[in-house]
């Protein structure tokens, strides 16, 4: 859906992108993940034309990125970025409708979509006719995210949406954010410097460091395989063992029909979760509950480090 | 009319404002005694050769006319200025309007006599010149300090330039700008009154004829109608920057 062909940016002579290639396949969401300088806004934004490609070639959904007018390569690719790229003079309503307005849509499609949309980024009715500066930070990423939703474009870019938020709305928005994609099938290309929130969204990860591809993989591979001692240090040294354990839910590591002592706990819940558990109940194994509200099984400490 | 809005109307200092400059420039004839018995020599006491509401809706007309063509004028230069294509006219537009502020009014009035002759022309010239400069200003001002995040937004969901201006950058600079014509509007009432030096009929008008043949109740009648009038002005426009302030509450 997104390709990148050795992609290169300059500015006066210095290469801030250079020489990426990788490929985003359809409903695939990719973190693009680097400190600060490592040009991974810059490779977000040569996507869809905000800033122009010294070489190379980018294709979106199989089109050449450079044959298509900006405008209109714009509005077919939904953009969010942190909440204050709100239009601080339109109301929520007025934000969401941005693009289906400059495409013309009829008033009574609009008022329909930005219904549809409040409901999918949960966002209440009553803030409808509200201003962004009398929203909440958290709710403004909302509305962020249900404008850039709005025109149903097939392609999401998202520059740090979250990078404003407090810890515990970030959290909250990102689960939102797997749940939208997973709802929508929209190809989404992130950008984050914060490794832990790219290990927990991504299907795929692509670490930027001075402007170069330094690895594009699952967020397995890249915990499992890191490709040198920079990707190492990215997630954590020590602690990338912990964050293999955070990408695998109780589930896959459910022994069933084995009883244990205590509150049985959610399927879903990361291998790491329960480790933490394990070791708050200080025991060794936890029983799972089923989706009838039953015990399905257990989940042994044992079975964590296999 | 609902009550709400009856009784709004009524407590609206604006709204008696403006009763009292009608009822001040219909009534000046009876004032007559008042000034006769305090300027007993002045004959006659109240200013006659026009009647007040005449030079108030001369004056007006004026006002109006450059204030409106200073602020097309004024707003195009700084939208000019502020595109990729003009961004080189920038400094120079800095320093005409710098030096145009420098300049006091009635000089501005003296070349324009010369360039186009007496009567109200030279009048409008002038006023339209220096109306010019506050405008500009605020309105670069109001341009610049829409934030770079938000032009980048507009600008990635996908909208044209001049989509973006009208849209996004002047809505946003919309009460800057307002601030710079509420000042030049107003420091254009109390030049258009010196405008009657050249020959322009206004509310300055019997200012100047009082002072030239030492008839003080002229001038006075003359200068306080001009004084509401500039005070009526201004809370005309806070009213509007009012409604203009994002989001109402």
């Amino acid at each position: 859906m997104i390709e990148l062909r050795n992609v290169v940016k300059e500015y006066g002579g210095k290469r801030v992108v250079d020489d990426v290639s990788f490929t985003v396949g359809r409903g695939q969401f990719c973190v693009l993940v680097g400190s600060s300088g490592s040009g991974k806004s810059t490779t977000l934004k040569l996507v869809n034309r905000l800033v122009p490609l010294t070489s190379g070639a980018i294709r979106v959904g199989g089109e050449d990125i450079a044959q298509v007018p900006p405008e209109a390569l714009r509005r077919r690719i939904g953009y969010a970025i942190q909440s204050i790229g709100l239009f601080p003079h339109w109301s929520v309503e007025r934000n969401i409708a941005t693009v289906p307005r400059l495409l013309k849509w009829p008033e009574a499609r609009i008022a329909e979509r930005v219904r549809d949309l409040m409901a999918l980024v949960r966002l209440e009715e009553e803030h409808r006719r509200k201003y962004p500066h009398q929203l909440s930070g958290g709710q403004q990423q909302r509305v962020g995210l249900a404008r850039a939703l709005a025109a149903d474009p097939e392609v999401l870019l998202m520059d740090e949406p979250l990078g404003a938020l407090d810890p515990i709305t970030r959290q909250a928005l990102a689960d939102e954010l797997a749940r939208i994609h997973a709802a929508t099938g929209k190809t989404i290309l992130f950008v984050t410097h914060d490794m832990d929130e790219a290990l927990r969204l991504a299907d795929i990860v692509a670490i930027l460091h001075d402007g170069q591809l330094v690895q594009f993989g699952s967020p397995r591979d890249i915990l499992e395989h890191p490709a040198g001692d920079f990707v190492r240090d990215l997630v954590g040294r020590s602690e990338a063992g912990l964050k293999l354990l955070a990408l695998s839910p109780v589930s896959e590591r459910l022994r069933r029909g084995e009883i244990s002592a205590g509150e049985p706990v959610d399927p879903a819940l990361s291998l790491r979760d329960a480790l933490a558990q394990m070791i708050l109940r200080r025991a060794d194994r936890l029983p799972v509950a089923d989706a009838e509200g039953g015990v399905a099984g257990s989940v042994l400490l044992a079975d964590l480090v296999r | 009319m609902p009550r709400a809005r009856r009784r709004r109307l009524v407590t609206d200092p604006l709204v008696w404002g403006i009763i009292a400059l009608a009822l001040l420039v219909a009534l000046m004839p009876t004032t007559a005694p008042v000034f006769a018995w305090a300027f007993p020599d002045v004959q006659p006491p109240v200013y006659g050769i026009s009647s007040f509401l005449d030079l108030l809706l001369a004056h007006a007309a004026i006002v109006a006319e450059s204030s409106a063509v200073s602020t097309v004028i004024a707003i195009g230069l700084a939208v000019l200025v502020t595109r990729p294509q003009g961004r080189a006219f920038r400094p120079m537009l800095d320093t005409i309007a710098t030096i145009g502020q420098s300049f006091p009014p009635v000089a501005i009035l003296a070349l324009a006599v010369p360039a186009v002759g007496y009567g109200a022309l030279p009048t409008l010239c002038a006023l339209t010149i220096y109306g010019l400069l506050p405008i500009i200003e605020n309105t670069l001002a109001g341009l610049e300090s829409v934030p770079p995040a938000t032009r980048e937004a507009a600008e990635a969901m996908g909208m044209t330039k001049l989509q973006l201006l009208r849209h996004v950058e002047l809505p946003l600079a919309a009460p800057v700008i307002l601030a710079g014509v509420r000042t030049s509007v107003i420091i254009n009432i109390g030049t258009a009154a010196i405008g009657s030096t050249v020959g322009a009929v206004t509310l300055g008008t019997p200012i100047i004829d009082g002072l030239v043949s030492d008839k003080l109740p002229y001038v006075l009648q003359g200068a306080v109608v001009t004084a509401l009038f500039a005070i009526l002005a201004d809370s005309g426009f806070e009213r509007l920057a009012q409604r203009l302030r994002v989001p109402p509450a």
